[in-house]
């Protein structure tokens, strides 16, 4: 439900997404060294896959987000990340759109870095059960500012997509529960195998985490 | 869409064949971009129907296969069900008909019919231009019309570790078939798929380390080889001559 399509929000909104996809994709760029721009490439193609695994939630299932996840293993290689995925996602499957593309990076790519940026320092040197919570919490955090900023973006095109975009609002609960879920799970696990995944010494984010 | 079908859709390199196939990536790419962009700004009926007669007719020029393409634009529908309801119910104005005590406004019926022909006009035009020319192709031609070079090879880089992933997440997958694992919702469930994620985050992190050695150790200095262009043809010029033609015409039905 994050992949809004083309033609229904109004031009002020998409040239706003635009711009602030353009200026965070460039922020991200220039971080990005000749060593970290394969290894982004990398970890951002595991995220695409995992973005296909399928969660069961009671009576529904639902494909992963993993922004979360991807801001505190990622920091601002996120955004690239996402990007690039969204991009794939529009032109080859038909979900989302391509003028969209800086809106849906936008509300995609950008909760997820800044919940991790600030719960980075809680992450560090956390025993797994603390690491599972942190990151249930970022994941829940990042799928609840992205609803947010769904209805916003939706509200703000057009008054009379208010009701639509409540719908739109409800329609992430079973989403946020798998990913605080299954994001926790995961953190728990890295915590304890490779938990420099997740934090580094002397600097916000994990080892490849680009801040 | 299932994930084999969606690795498949995005290697299938050699499917730039088609009839379009002719035109510089970069011309279709800018051709794609230009009428998305004006797509946003129609309202009026005249330029929407034309707007829609132009996909379809690109649609059938680029012989694009029929249920893919009907299944991808059920799939954007998905998304509008929302908006095509509540709108018609929600928008006041006369009211043509009421549909189970509620008054349909002819205003509200109006904007629905709108948003579902620019969205389905869209759809098509992206998918007639865009989705055949290959992931490869793709990202030069997104080089060529002015996006940085790092993002462009990120693309084509990211797009070629999709491949590797989806292997390893289907190795994986097995493995936990096997062991008689299957998904439901209950802890067990959600902790396996939790602890699959990790796992797929550290081998992606360690083939990350290798990789970025891999290309250190064959003189990556952070640059590659600039992307090859193709000069424009003929075919191209006509192209890009004809298409400002049809961004015209459909600006006039909308704003003369």
């Amino acid at each position: 439900m994050a992949h809004i399509p083309d033609g229904i929000l109004s031009i002020p909104v998409l040239a706003g997404g635009a711009v602030v996809t353009a200026v965070s994709l460039g922020i991200a760029l220039k971080r990005l060294d000749e060593d970290s721009l394969p290894r982004v490439a990398v970890v951002a193609a595991l995220f695409f896959v995992a973005s296909l695994i399928n969660v069961s939630i009671g009576p529904t299932s639902v494909h992963l987000l993993l922004s979360g996840l991807m801001g505190l293993v990622l920091g601002w290689a996120a955004v690239p990340a996402v990007f690039v995925g969204l991009v794939l996602q529009a032109i080859f499957f038909g979900f989302g759109g391509v003028t969209t593309l800086g809106v849906n990076t936008m509300n995609i790519a950008l909760p997820g870095i800044l919940w991790a940026f600030l719960f980075s320092p809680v992450i560090a040197d956390a025993t797994p059960r603390r690491a599972a919570f942190v990151g249930a919490a970022v994941a829940a955090l990042s799928v609840a500012s992205t609803a947010v900023m769904v209805a916003l973006v939706l509200t703000l095109s057009d008054t009379a997509y208010t009701i639509s975009a409540r719908i739109v609002l409800i329609s992430y609960g079973p989403l946020l529960v798998g990913e605080a879920v299954i994001t926790g799970f995961a953190c728990a696990f890295l915590a304890r195998v490779s938990p420099e995944m997740l934090w580094a010494r002397h600097r916000r984010g994990g080892k490849i985490a680009v801040s | 869409m299932s994930g084999k079908a969606s690795a498949e859709a995005i290697f299938a390199e050699n499917r730039d064949v088609g009839p379009l196939a002719a035109i510089d990536p970069r011309a279709r790419l800018a051709a794609a971009l230009t009428f998305l962009a004006l797509l946003a700004m129609l309202h009026s009926a005249p330029a929407l129907a034309a707007a829609l007669a132009a996909s379809v007719a690109v649609a059938i020029y680029a012989r694009l296969p029929l249920l893919p393409t009907l299944r991808r634009l059920m799939a954007v529908e998905g998304f509008l069900v929302f908006l095509l309801v509540t709108l018609p119910l929600t928008i006041p104005g006369p009211a043509l008909f009421s549909l189970f005590g509620l008054p349909v406004s002819a205003e509200g019926l109006r904007r629905a019919i709108v948003i579902l022909v620019r969205v389905n006009a869209g759809v098509l035009m992206a998918a007639a231009l865009l989705s055949t020319m290959g992931t490869m192709r793709l990202a030069a031609a997104m080089n060529g019309i002015g996006i940085p070079a790092s993002l462009a090879h990120l693309f084509q880089l990211t797009v070629r570790y999709i491949a590797v992933f989806y292997e390893e997440y289907a190795r994986l997958r097995r493995a936990m078939r096997a062991r008689g694992f299957r998904a439901g919702s209950n802890r067990h469930s959600w902790r396996s798929l939790g602890h699959l994620l990790g796992m797929l985050v550290l081998r992606s992190a360690e083939r990350a380390e290798r990789v970025a050695w891999a290309m250190r150790a064959r003189g990556f200095t952070g640059r590659y080889p600039a992307f090859v262009q193709r000069p424009l043809e003929r075919i191209d010029r006509r192209f890009l001559l004809v298409w400002p033609l049809l961004l015209v015409a459909l600006a006039w039905l909308e704003f003369a």
